[in-house]
């Protein structure tokens, strides 16, 4: 498929004119995910006087925010044929170390730095064991998964770790604003267009989509496959723990069972916005629309008081949906 | 055959039309085929065959036109029902379960057409057995993955031959088989023809057409030009009939005794892997191309991968220009210019659903970037369109996936891929793979320009009237050795054969 995935999808003919930047803005695959949400916002605004007011839209922003690094280093992953099921515990492990190094004096900041660095490690480890020993990504994440889940617990003895200490420059990230716009969304939004430019622009990030697209042919071009797997693996690992320490300053405290279920809201997010399981193709922006549209979704349950079973029920169809429909639609463009 | 007259045709296709979005892959094609005839169809590449094929296989849905089977119509609608109705069809991409067992892969369509639950294993391994006994020697239970391109396609062959078939769609089968397979081929694709069964053969070799088939029908840019019996047509005409134009040099001059040049640019000394090859030790002067022969599994491209680190553990002293190489990884040796055509553009050669843009510059993507390493999408399609412009590549533009290209045109753009980084050697594992009379002709005559301008060129190929044609020496691999080296006249194909096969190392010294 020709999708917005491949950098040099855009070299098509340019169109010229209104018409023209219509019919662009329909070839895109992302076009289908915002005609979806819109409508969503739409019927909601109908369904709920409160859903369209500046603190739901900014509590539902919020909600999306931090996750939503998770899911660029996701998509990023998924696009060199890796997967990630750890995200989730990685994220509270973040948070447990940050703490515990805190609640035995470290500085926040130092407290963080080297809970991120323990973070990198973890996704090195993975990326060793999948590219030297030959494992696959699904069964030492799954792996990863379950013993950083059981060092959260060992770290805190399972009860959360207040933080009531932490200096207000360091809850700042966390809480603060700057003018009207919370900081968690303006980190959210650099992280998302420094990311999307690196995936769409650089030479690195293209090598990924080589890499996803066809491990093979990528090595009979000379590029370092296993490198790139190693790395892209790390990353996402890596925010993953920066995701925790902005969790850590929203929250005020560090929850060892924070993020259980998450690694499959990331993954539907950056599914939902074209990413490919095989390897190959997905976008940021697509993948940020995603995380979008499921965060919209949730609320607008909550909103209208559904049950908490139905909303899974519900989540899981409109993944289903989603994808079928995504798929359709770029089979019409062929 | 009851019922019928023996000249009534089993398969009678009228005003055919398919396109794929803009593309129009068929325009009104008209097709006959009898009981019992081997019936070629030649066309350039792009011209519409495989989609052709496809239809009558119930891949691709017809936009119009009508499809007679025993003078019934009929819709086909997937490739189950196809063969249900007695169509086998060898595909012209190698389609195996690579982790499975040759003998599984080829029950895998059976299960299809079977009516009943269990399968008579017994005798499904014994039929396997024997077609592959006939085809050559492959073990039926190895597995699929550890076999050479030449010998999976003898699979994909036999996987067809299993089914009883009424109608056999060959596209492109001798494109990864070497002369002697192909013979095999041959014979067999006679014996089913005499046992009544129609064979439709797809090939780009007019040798083949003329000597094996009864008729051909010629396509050109989706339409019907016509059908001829191959006795009272000639390959001159067939050809032209191809192309709407007359091509009269199928190979480029080779190089002038007065153009000959001392200057080595490539000296390999004593290269030897542990398993595969031992004392290869050969020299590529400047100007010429060289040639590698031998039969499947000597080890050809094995020794080039091994040259330019891409495979295998390699001792052995490698110079360029006069320079020990030294070489980690084939990345480095890519930086150095050296650069390997791989033989299997699907499997490692291209990113079929990426850009043919995106695909060009995979070499080097450095290439099209600014220093700090950010892509201009506007060099890399202009690299992109000025390569396949050079290289006569059908696209509707440079962003189109790769997926989408007809196989020939898929062989371009790997080969537009290795001349992106301006290579001072190419080894070209068989280049000319699936590609069509007028675009092969121009890859030579492409080769030979580059030869001339001082890269050196290595070509491997199974197709010893390509290597005969092209290159100026031939050296010829047996068994991980080099068994002999021709030049000149004395380059023929019993020389190069008896070479490859019995090889007898005294040979060198007369
Ligand atoms: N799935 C597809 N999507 C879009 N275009 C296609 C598709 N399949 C084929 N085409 C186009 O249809 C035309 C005919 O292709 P086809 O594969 O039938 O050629 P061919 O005669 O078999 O060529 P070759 O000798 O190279 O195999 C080409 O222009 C090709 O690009
Ligand atoms: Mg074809």
């Amino acid at each position: 498929m020709t999708s917005i995935a491949t950098p040099s999808a855009k070299v098509r003919p340019a169109s010229v004119g209104l018409m023209g930047g219509v019919k662009q803005l329909l070839r895109m695959r992302e076009t289908g995910l915002i005609l979806i949400i819109l409508a969503l916002f739409i019927a909601m605004s109908f369904a709920s006087p409160y859903f369209l007011t500046w603190n739901n839209l900014r509590a539902m922003a919020m909600a999306f925010a931090v996750e939503g690094i998770v899911v660029v280093g996701m998509t990023i992953l998924l696009i060199s044929g890796g997967i990630d099921l750890s995200v989730g515990s990685v994220t509270a492990l973040a948070m447990v170390i940050a703490g515990l190094l805190f609640l035995n004096g470290v500085d926040p900041w130092i407290a963080s730095g080297i809970a991120i660095a323990a973070c990198t490690a973890i996704g090195a480890g993975m990326g060793f064991f999948v590219t030297r020993v030959g494992l696959h990504h699904f069964i030492v994440s799954l792996a990863v998964m379950v013993i950083a889940r059981g060092l959260c617990l060992l770290g805190t003895g399972g009860r959360p770790l207040g933080l009531y200490t932490l200096p207000p420059e360091f809850k700042f990230i966390g809480q603060g604003s700057i003018g009207v716009i919370p900081v968690v969304i303006i980190i959210f939004v650099v992280v998302v267009v420094v990311f999307d430019f690196l995936l769409r622009r650089t030479t690195i990030f293209r090598k990924v989509f080589y890499t996803g697209s066809n491990e093979k042919a990528a090595a009979y071009s000379g590029i370092r496959t296993k490198k790139v797997v190693f790395l892209t693996t790390t990353l996402c690992s890596a925010l993953c723990g920066v995701a925790g320490i902005i969790y850590m300053a929203r929250f005020g405290s560090a929850q060892p069972t924070f993020g259980i279920g998450m690694e499959l809201n990331v993954i539907a997010a950056a599914v939902i916005g074209g990413a490919s399981l095989s390897g190959g193709s997905g976008t940021i922006f697509g993948a940020i629309l995603g995380t979008i549209l499921l965060s919209v979704v949730s609320s607008s349950l909550a909103l209208l008081d559904v049950s908490v079973y139905w909303q899974d029920i519900i989540r899981g169809s409109i993944l289903l949906t989603a994808v079928t429909i995504d798929h359709y639609l770029n089979k019409r463009r062929g | 055959m009851s019922g019928h007259a023996e000249n009534d045709p089993i398969l009678k296709i009228t005003g055919l039309t398919k396109s794929f979005g803009p593309v129009k892959a068929l325009r009104g094609v008209d097709f006959e085929l009898r009981r019992g005839e081997i019936h070629a169809i030649a066309g350039e590449n792009g011209a519409g065959k495989s989609t052709l094929m496809n239809i009558i296989d119930g891949i691709h849905r017809p936009d119009g036109g009508s499809m007679l089977l025993d003078g019934k119509p009929v819709s086909i609608t997937s490739p189950a029902m196809a063969q249900q109705l007695g169509i086998g069809f060898v595909h012209q991409e190698i389609a195996l379960c690579p982790d499975v067992s040759v003998a599984e892969n080829i029950f895998m369509s059976v299960t299809n057409t079977t009516r009943s639950l269990l399968m008579d294993y017994a005798t499904l391994e014994r039929k396997a057995g024997e077609i592959l006994g006939q085809l050559g020697d492959i073990d039926p239970s190895v597995l699929v993955r550890t076999l050479s391109i030449s010998q999976q396609q003898l699979v994909e062959i036999a996987k067809a031959l299993t089914l009883d078939c009424r109608v056999l769609i060959l596209d492109e089968p001798t494109a990864a088989l070497t002369e002697r397979e192909a013979q095999i081929l041959f014979g067999i694709m006679r014996k089913l023809a005499s046992q009544g069964i129609s064979i439709i053969y797809i090939s780009h070799r007019m040798v083949e057409i003329f000597q094996n088939c009864d008729r051909v029908t010629v396509l050109r840019d989706g339409q019907y030009i016509a059908t001829k019996n191959v006795a009272e047509t000639t390959p001159g005409e067939v050809v032209s009939a191809m192309v709407g134009r007359v091509i009269d040099n199928l190979y480029p001059a080779k190089l002038g005794d007065n153009e000959r040049s001392d200057e080595i640019i490539l000296d390999v000394r004593n290269l030897t892997e542990r398993t595969r090859f031992r004392d290869i030790s050969f020299q590529l002067r400047k100007g010429e191309i060289l040639g590698l022969a031998g039969l499947i599994g000597a080890g050809r491209s094995e020794i080039v991968k091994g040259i330019c680190r891409l495979e295998g553990e390699v001792t052995g002293e490698v110079r360029l220009h006069g320079q020990p190489l030294q070489i980690a990884h084939y990345g480095d040796s890519i930086s150095e210019g050296i650069v390997y055509l791989s033989e299997d553009r699907k499997g490692d050669g291209l990113f079929l659903d990426m850009s043919i843009a995106s695909n060009v510059a995979a070499l080097s993507v450095e290439q099209v970037a600014s220093r700090l390493g950010i892509i201009d999408e506007q060099r890399e399609t202009a690299q992109a369109e000025l390569l396949g412009s050079r290289l006569n590549l059908k696209c509707a533009h440079v962003g189109q996936p790769v997926s989408a290209l007809s196989g020939g045109n898929q062989q371009k753009v790997a080969i537009a891929k290795m001349l992106s980084v301006n290579p001072k050697v190419i080894f070209l594992d068989e280049p000319t793979r699936g590609v069509d009379v007028g675009a092969k002709a121009e890859i030579h005559r492409i080769l030979r320009d580059l030869a001339r301008g001082g890269v050196g060129i290595i070509v491997i190929s199974s197709e010893l009237p390509e290597l005969i044609g092209v290159c100026d020496r031939v050296l010829v691999v047996r068994e991980g050795r080099i068994s002999g080296e021709v030049s000149g006249d004395e380059m023929t194909e019993d020389r190069i054969m008896y070479l490859a096969s019995i090889g007898e190392e005294r040979a060198l010294a007369s």
